[in-house]
Formats: structure tokens, C-alpha cells, sequence
């Protein structure tokens, strides 16, 4: 993870500041950055979405090809992640730096979306064992200011409410075999239902007291941190803890009951800007990279 | 239970030319002028017989001279200047310490103030106690000593007023933003004290009540600062964001100003976009106001 040097006095002011809900940027223990989000930025996929959390930029892009279903789940399709930790985040990513974050972040998305509900994987299904529908998800990390977990799954809640698959008939031909046709309206396609899709908090220990929205040199001060990932009507789906100090259990309840109310207003500010995006359809004014 | 603060992008306006007439913004590789009777200065070189720009910037005319100041550079080290760099490497008779230029700057020990202000030789004593006095990550304020021929910049902290720096926060902007006055260290009426460090580091920290005079900066006070001045230097931390976003050029009469003018918000708000541009327009009046 890219990470700040500081020195003792700079982190045991941070430290006192947290004890006193008085963050260095003046924010209270449970208050996130200003967050921007926009989808649709990239062309060539099914549905993308950008989300820029203080210094955090992330991309994410969902393309939907046709393949086969898994072998023990054959009428429901699945979504494949791929996180690039790109050397514009930080000059720690040059080469194969990032690949280890990398995995570790696409592993803690599998997990999150490994649970039965947050996805109709039913709906992706076009011909039982034989063809389904496989969303590839890829992360693009362009930014490292902090707090990579929440931003990376608020992208992904977003490219997914984003994404449009095109809509297919299966017609029998003679002999058996099936034909798949594609409808000939582009604008003809199927959207996913992303209510029960999960977003992460990520929750950092520093002192007695745990902080949401993380900036570097906050991390820098935390030993242990809680990943949870909380739905919108503020179930906890799972759990994962990270850092190489430890948690008592009192305060990961703590941490948890945090986690939750916090996840559940993530929700509804996420799914508010989203709604604002769509209504204003045709007529937005893309913003993009170069604006 | 606060709200999150999501929105979507807005696209960035463009800087409204500021009351300082027509500025002649060039590009690497841009013409400045083919006539041949200036004298070229930084951020220029000649190719045939017409001066071309080497350095994105605003073109900077002194009687004869011709210079492109460059907007957004690493920070090029001038005898004499206060800086505010944190110790990366500590080596055998010397400091190594990142000031946000091309290399390194180098801290001699020899430059360095002995505790209790004593006038001696260094001796391996000292050397094996170098890191008793700076370690890795140390924030220290200095003063350019001098600066070598490749461009990398001799530090020293022989003055009471240099040396490690305790609790407090620090702020990274580009160089180009720091105006030079006479003095950088600066003890604002709002209760906090900052220094603005000619190579971008600005540090806001809690204003002493006693000068420590024996000290010489290199005990630390560690006790809790008091919630009332971390509210002064949390705000005065997010108005200097907001300067910097806006480009707009930090002394201490402009940070004071954007200080006032963002009171009627809370702190956190300061950071949102439509309340740094409110407020910095309006330390921008001001500051015309002041002048004219």
C-alpha cells in the first residue's frame, strides 16, 4: 500500500486529534471526503464508473461476454475481477510493485460478492450449461490518497448500476442445437438490479478510537483496520481485518455498529447521485479526464 | 450521523484573468519572441535565432531580461531561503533531507546546532549520536547555506529558530505558490503559527507560550494541544488547501484573509469546491481592497 513517512510528533498529534473527534482536516470520526462519481466514462465497455474520494481516483470498467457456467452452478452466470494497481497511483506500483495489492484487493472483492443476494446471478443465465453471461469487472488505480476499499467498491456499485447487456433470444434450429441472436436495437438491453450490492467500510484503529475515511497519513497512524461490507439495509456480509496490530473484541463491535450505520448512508448518498445521473439522461455534460 | 457528501463532476472553469493585465502563458517549445535584442534569462533557449520556451510558465519581462517562470516545478534551492524538509537518511557526517527538489538536500552535521548551544568541534561522539538528534521522517525548518554545483542544496539550522519541528501539520504545495517576503515565520492573530517554507512545505503548529531559549528545538513538546487550537489549525490547514486550489499565492496577509472569510463555515465544509471558490474570491477582493 503506499504509504506517508511521518514523524512522531506529526503522528501523536493525529493520534490526540482523533481521541477529541477532530480529524486534521476537520472532519469528525465518521464523516467521509466529498466523493465526485461519474459513469459512462469509457466507450468500449458495457458500463464504467469513476469515482474520485479526496486524492482516491479509481476507475472501473464492466465488459459482459458470453462463456460458459461454471460447472457446479450451470444456470447462473458470475463476475470476474481484475484490479490493476497502475504506476500513476504511486512510483511503489512501477513493475510488478502493485501486482500483491493487487490480488489482495480482488480476492476481498470476490469474497464480498461471493454471498448469494447481492446479485441476480440467475438473470445472467441465457442457455443452462451452456452459454451465460460473465461480467468482467477491472479496477483501474489511478490515485493512492487512502481508503482504497471503500472507494473501489462504490466504483463498482456504480459501473454495475452503470451497465447495459445487450438482450438475447435463443432460437431452436432444426437438429437440436440452439442459435443465439442478438436484438438489432442497440439501446435493447437488460440492467442489473444493484440494491443488494455491498459496499466496503473500511474502519482504521488509531488510539482508542476508530475513524472512517482514512486520509495516508491516518493510515499511517492506524496498527489495525476492519473491513466490513455492509448492504444498504445495513446487513454485515463479511468481515475482514487488516494491519499488524490487534483488535479487542469489544471494540470490533464497536467498529461494527459504526460500520453499519455509516454503510447504510453510503447507500442512499450513492444511490441519490446515481438516480440524479440518470434523470439526467441524454443532456448530461460528460465531464471525463480532461475536464 | 452525518451525510456523505457524493456529487457529480463538475467540469473546471477556467481561471478569470486577474487584475494584473494579459499574462503570456507559453508551452515547452512555444516562441517567446524572435527579436534578438533581449538578453534570455531561465526556462529559454535559442534556436534559431528566435527565443523558444523550455519550461511550461508565464513569460516575465525586467527591462532587458526575458524569463519563463515555470508554474508547477520541484523547488530550486536560493541562498538564503527558509525551508521546511523532512530527513529521509541519516549517513555518516551528515542528513540527508527531501525538500521537493531534483536531489536530496544535504544537512551537515557541522551545520547543525549542538543542544545547549555549545561552540565545538564535531567529534565521533557526535557522529554516533546523530540519531539521537534526527531520525528518519524528522521534520526539521532550515536555511540554505549554499548550493552545489549539480543543483542539490546545503541546509543549515544554526539559529534558535531552526530545527526539529513537534506537533503540528504539514501542508505540500508547489513552490511557485510561496510568496517571498522577509520573513517566514509567521504567528497569526488567530492563534496558530505557521511556516511557509519557500520549497512548498508549509507547517501550522500551536504557538509556543514561552520561548524556549536552552532548547534550541531539539526537545519536543509532546502533551496534547488543546482542542481549541487544533480548530484554528485545522481550519487554517483546510484555507491553505483552498488557496492552492484556486493558484492563488500564500503570504500571510492571504492565508489571514481566507482564515476570515471562511468562519461562517464549519471546518470540514471548507474543502467542499463551491465553498473554496466563495471564500477565496472573497480573500481576493480583499486583497484588492487592501492595495488600491
Amino acid at each position: 500500500m503506499a504509504s506517508v513517512v511521518l514523524s512522531e510528533a506529526e503522528k501523536l498529534y493525529i493520534v490526540h486529534g482523533v481521541q477529541e473527534d477532530l480529524r486534521v482536516d476537520g472532519r469528525g470520526c465518521e464523516d467521509y471526503r466529498c466523493a465526485e462519481v461519474e459513469t459512462d466514462v469509457v466507450s468500449n465497455t458495457s458500463g464504467s464508473a469513476r469515482v474520485k474520494l479526496g486524492h482516491t481516483d479509481i476507475l472501473v470498467g464492466v465488459k459482459a461476454e458470453m462463456g460458459t457456467p461454471k460447472l457446479e452452478k450451470p444456470d447462473e452466470g458470475y463476475l470476474e475481477f481484475f484490479v490493476d494497481c497502475s504506476a500513476n497511483a504511486t512510483p511503489e506500483f512501477e513493475g510488478r510493485g502493485g501486482e500483491e495489492l493487487g490480488t489482495e484487493i480482488a480476492n476481498t472483492l470476490y469474497r464480498v460478492f461471493s454471498s448469494e443476494s447481492c446479485i441476480d446471478l440467475k438473470s445472467l443465465c441465457i442457455n443452462p450449461r451452456d452459454h451465460c453471461w460473465v461480467l468482467y469487472v477491472d479496477v483501474l488505480l489511478l490515485e493512492c490518497g487512502g481508503n482504497l476499499f471503500d472507494a473501489i467498491s462504490l466504483a463498482v456499485k456504480a459501473a454495475l448500476f452503470n451497465t447495459r447487456i445487450p438482450k438475447v433470444r435463443v432460437l431452436e434450429v432444426e437438429e437440436g442445437s440452439k442459435e443465439i441472436e442478438l436484438s438489432d436495437d442497440p439501446y435493447d438491453c437488460i440492467r442489473l438490479n444493484v440494491d443488494e450490492v455491498p459496499c466496503i467500510v473500511t474502519l482504521s484503529k488509531i488510539g482508542y478510537r476508530h475513524v472512517v475515511d482514512a486520509t495516508l497519513q491516518e493510515e499511517a497512524c492506524s496498527l489495525a483496520s476492519l473491513l466490513i461490507s455492509v448492504t444498504s439495509k445495513g446487513a454485515l456480509t463479511c468481515m475482514k481485518k487488516v494491519g499488524k496490530g490487534s483488535l479487542d473484541p469489544e471494540s470490533i463491535f464497536e467498529m461494527m455498529e459504526t460500520g453499519k450505520r455509516v454503510g447504510k448512508s453510503l447507500h442512499t448518498s450513492l444511490q441519490k447521485v446515481l438516480d440524479e445521473e440518470e434523470s439526467l439522461g441524454a443532456t448530461r455534460q460528460k465531464v471525463g479526464f480532461l475536464g | 450521523m452525518a451525510a456523505m457528501d457524493m456529487r457529480l463532476p463538475v467540469a473546471r472553469k477556467a481561471v478569470t484573468e486577474s487584475a494584473g493585465g494579459e499574462k503570456h502563458l507559453v508551452a515547452p517549445g512555444d516562441i517567446i519572441t524572435t527579436d534578438t535584442g533581449y538578453m534570455r534569462g531561465h526556462g529559454t533557449y535559442v534556436e534559431d535565432e528566435k527565443l523558444v520556451a523550455s519550461v511550461a510558465g508565464v513569460v516575465e519581462r525586467v527591462n532587458k531580461l526575458v524569463y519563463v517562470k515555470a508554474l508547477n516545478t520541484r523547488y530550486n534551492g536560493e541562498v538564503g531561503d527558509i525551508v521546511v524538509g523532512r530527513v529521509t537518511e541519516v549517513q555518516q557526517k551528515r542528513w540527508k533531507v527531501e525538500t521537493n527538489s531534483r536531489l536530496d538536500s544535504v544537512l551537515l552535521l557541522s551545520s547543525m546546532n549542538l543542544p545547549g548551544g555549545e561552540l565545538r568541534r564535531r567529534s565521533a561522539e557526535d557522529e554516533l549520536a546523530m540519531r539521537d538528534y534526527l531520525q528518519e521522517g524528522d521534520l526539521i525548518s532550515a536555511e540554505v547555506q549554499s548550493v552545489f554545483s549539480d543543483g542539490a542544496v546545503s541546509l543549515h539550522t544554526r539559529s534558535l529558530k531552526y530545527g526539529k519541528l513537534g506537533q503540528g501539520v504539514l501542508v505540500q504545495v508547489s513552490p511557485s505558490l510561496v510568496k517571498r517576503q522577509k520573513t517566514h515565520f509567521h504567528d497569526l492573530p488567530c492563534g496558530a503559527s505557521v511556516i511557509l517554507g519557500n520549497n512548498g512545505f508549509i507547517w501550522i503548529y500551536p504557538t509556543p507560550e514561552q520561548k524556549d531559549e536552552e532548547a534550541g528545538g531539539f526537545t519536543t513538546n509532546l502533551e496534547p494541544v488543546p482542542l481549541s487550537d487544533r480548530e484554528v489549525i485545522s481550519r487554517l490547514r483546510n484555507c491553505i488547501v483552498a488557496l492552492v486550489t484556486q493558484k492563488s499565492m500564500l503570504f500571510d496577509t492571504s492565508i489571514l484573509y481566507c482564515y476570515e472569510a471562511s468562519l461562517p463555515h464549519q471546518i470540514k465544509d471548507v474543502l467542499k469546491p463551491e465553498v473554496m471558490e466563495e471564500i477565496v474570491l472573497e480573500t481576493r477582493q480583499r486583497l484588492l481592497d487592501l492595495e488600491g
